[in-house]
């Protein structure tokens, strides 16, 4: 059904979904499906538990970090509550907000932790993100010219984005934003694409910059004036720093964190053919080989919200996180079963191909980057090895930096 | 959205106290962290203790709960949602009240009867114990008694049905006006008559007149023709019926034929949505969901929900009745009626129930 290739200055990069008959197509859809129904079925104490402690985890550290920075002139204070407040902020965007906003928690039926009525310690408002993240990005996943998390409308990040002069600027504008990160994603959600093509009603437009602005408003009151003031004159100044610091360093790895979801080498893209085909098996492969994971222990998987099993997070955006690394053994059986790719790899080599693609984009031209290879279970017996991923050879690693 | 306990009542200071500190909690709330200490501290939702778990039979016992916060009261006969986890999630029942509704130390019980098959019933009656958590919904209810009392009474209940019906005859003998009531029970024996001793106590005096239906079998259950033969003056006397669906429906049927309807008041728990119970049919119409972006025509007998869904929407629902507030979406435009009292209402940003709304003309809904 699907023949359409993603092709650039000649070089042919195959949908690995071309290579699957429609039977396995459906059978892929299937089996994903039916791992799914299974993961939800047995849902219960265990799950809810788990978000329970966590979020109590962070208020209370939240709670104490910001204590402690009322004495804040005093280095090793502010030094131990600005790394509490960063930590804090990190698990509550991740592992709690995105989470919670997904609906991976619905299930609870708990008014509180439920993706109607939460909203995160961040400028995003949450319907914006909603919209933009939950129905637009993970409904058509990097297909180029529907998912505008492909380069955020700001950014190449892939050759099949068409150049424009001002990417010239991007390596530039990339370090800006990872620090200021969540203003970008506060103003990304008001699709500037539809603003412009008129899409989006100017009401609405109106509607949701007050929203930001609302929001806005409250952070930056909470962050810079409020806290501030607690530490009373002699402090204001040093708590201000540490809250700025906090959200800059939370700022930082949550566009680390995100940026090697989608962005690194073994990640496909679709034409938006390719993203028309609507059955249920395209769909799971598109969200499979549409995304890439970082390999690391359980403490890096809770620090980045299990969004670095985002593979995982894309089959599944509806499952709650803490089930994604139970999940990942079966995903794997799947992609070795039908000759598919699982992406993963280092956090550095991941985070690494990210930034050398953005600076190599900037220039126009370029050219898709070597995929996986198809899954194969490593020899030996203990799990994550090796496997899957791209191993970026000398010649390519010195031309990154050179672009 | 999800169905939430009841919002207790806040002193003025506190909630002032309250708005000021979300400058430093926000998104968050002050609650979110008070919670922390003590859940039953939270001004967000009336909770509650369960403080006993008192056998009144074999199979049913009473829940004797504290609220989180003060009582507001209650109708005698009129039942409150109250929600429990189980197994990590939080299921939503509503149970006749039971207790008084001046109780001195404020607190409020529910009877329940153990239902093999059920989810609530067995946590309550096997599983609660003293200590647990319970999330306290509204209280709701059109089942309770006129103003002024009515001079001639009539109670028929059945099984667990007696909780309401024995909030009342409490109720009014505790304010010495029992006055001429009869009251029909129907259970297996005398030791499954919930309430059944301090009832045959109150029976001892004037006025109150108990009569206990004992039968096992369908084939032995109180019929109108039982109910004419122990209470031959059923026609004058404002009648309050509390048991299964069948047992309504064949009393229903009995009081329009040969009586009158009007003073005849049932407990059902469920109210009748759409089709045949509908008040007043409206004119119906059509709406569109905007976030969903689909459009559909309905009558004036379907609610919204059910419009929705016929046209392919996936739409939140929970109890269908109009109860747990799971369906509600924002009303963008045009009126509404409601299924279960036939008055139109709806104005723009209103949030509505779409599973007890029948369109009324064009509406659109945020959904």
């Amino acid at each position: 059904m699907t023949t359409a290739t993603a092709k650039t200055e000649g070089t042919e990069i195959e949908n690995p979904l071309n290579r699957l008959t429609d039977e396995q197509i459906d059978a892929i859809g299937e089996e994903f499906q039916q791992l799914h129904d299974e993961v939800f079925e047995d849902l219960g104490e265990r799950d809810a538990t788990y978000i329970r402690s966590i979020i109590q985890f962070h208020r209370r550290l939240a709670a104490l970090s910001r204590i402690v920075l009322m004495a804040s002139q005093y280095k090793p204070a502010w030094a131990l509550g600005t790394a509490g407040l960063s930590a804090a902020k990190i698990i509550e965007n991740m592992e709690i907000g995105h989470n919670v906003m997904h609906g991976q928690w619905d299930w609870m039926n708990d008014p509180y932790i439920h993706s109607s009525t939460w909203d995160w310690d961040t400028a995003s408002p949450a319907s914006a993100w909603k919209h933009s993240h939950n129905y637009v990005h993970h409904t058509f996943t990097n297909v180029v010219g529907k998912d505008k998390d492909v380069g955020y409308e700001i950014m190449r990040v892939d050759p099949a984005q068409k150049w424009y002069p001002w990417y010239v600027l991007q390596p530039f504008y990339n370090v800006l934003l990872m620090a200021f990160f969540e203003w970008g994603v506060a103003v990304h959600d008001l699709d500037f694409d539809a603003i412009k093509s008129g899409k989006k009603p100017k009401s609405q437009v109106r509607d949701e910059l007050k929203s930001i602005g609302r929001k806005a408003r409250r952070q930056i009151v909470k962050d810079y004036i409020a806290f501030p003031a607690l530490s009373g004159r002699r402090g204001f100044k040093s708590t201000l720093l540490a809250n700025f610091t906090a959200n800059i360093a939370r700022n930082v790895w949550s566009n680390a964190i995100i940026f090697c979801g989608h962005f690194p080498d073994q990640v496909y893209v679709f034409t938006e053919e390719e993203g028309a085909d609507d059955r249920k098996g395209a769909w799971y492969v598109r969200q499979l080989i549409g995304a890439a994971n970082i390999d690391g222990n359980s403490f890096f998987h809770f620090m980045s919200g299990n969004l670095s099993y985002q593979v995982e997070h894309h089959l599944y955006p509806d499952l709650p996180s803490s089930r994604y690394q139970e999940i990942a053994p079966k995903v794997k059986d799947i992609c070795e079963r039908y000759g598919l790719p699982y992406n993963t790899g280092p956090f550095s080599q991941q985070w690494g191909m990210v930034q050398r693609t953005i600076v190599r984009l900037a220039f126009p031209g370029g050219k898709p980057r070597r995929k996986a290879p198809p899954y194969k279970a490593p020899a030996s017996t203990n799990g994550d090895g090796g496997n899957g991923r791209v191993e970026p050879d000398r010649a390519e690693r010195a031309l990154a930096a050179f672009p | 959205m999800v169905e939430q306990g009841a919002t207790p009542r806040v002193s003025k200071a506190r909630k002032r106290a309250l708005k000021a500190a979300k400058a430093l909690t926000t998104p968050l709330l002050p609650d979110d962290y008070i919670e922390l200490m003590n859940p039953m501290w939270t001004t967000r939702e009336l909770r509650g203790e369960i403080i006993e778990v008192r056998p009144e039979t074999e199979d049913a016992s009473t829940i004797v709960i504290r609220p989180s916060a003060k009582w507001l009261g209650h109708w005698p006969g009129q039942y409150l949602r109250i929600g429990v986890e189980i197994d990590g999630r939080r299921h939503w029942r509503a149970y006749s009240l039971t207790s008084d509704p001046d109780h001195p130390d404020g607190l409020i019980s529910v009877t329940i009867k153990h239902v093999p098959e059920g989810k609530l019933s067995p946590y309550f009656t096997r599983r609660a114990e003293v200590g647990s958590m319970v999330y306290l919904g509204g209280v709701e209810g059109e089942f309770r008694l006129p103003h002024p009392r009515p001079d001639k009474l009539l109670f028929i209940s059945a099984g667990s049905g007696i909780t309401p019906v024995w909030s009342m005859v409490r109720n009014l003998a505790e304010d010495g006006s029992l006055g001429d009531a009869i009251h029909i029970h129907c259970c297996r024996d005398t030791d499954d008559f919930i309430f059944g001793e301090t009832l045959r106590e109150l029976a001892d005096g004037d006025g109150y007149e108990l009569h206990e239906h004992h039968s096992t079998e369908a084939a032995n259950h109180l019929t109108p023709a039982g109910v004419e033969e122990l209470a031959p003056d059923w026609r004058e006397r404002e009648a309050f019926l509390s048991g299964p669906p069948e047992m309504l429906e064949e009393m229903k049927s009995h009081w329009e034929a040969e009586g009158d309807p009007e003073r005849l008041h049932l407990e059902r728990f469920q109210p009748v949505i759409g089709g045949e119970g509908t008040k007043e049919a409206g004119e119906g119409g059509s709406v569109r969901f905007r976030v969903t972006e689909v459009e559909g025509e309905c009558d004036g007998r379907t609610p919204i929900l059910e419009c929705g869904e016929n046209a392919g929407a996936k739409l939140p629902f929970g109890c269908r009745m109009g109860i747990c507030h799971t369906c509600v979406g924002k009303l963008a435009e045009g009126k509404v009626r409601d299924l279960r009292t036939g008055e139109v209402h709806g104005d723009e940003g209103q949030m509505i129930r779409t599973c007890v709304n029948a369109p009324e003309g064009h509406v659109e809904v945020e959904l």
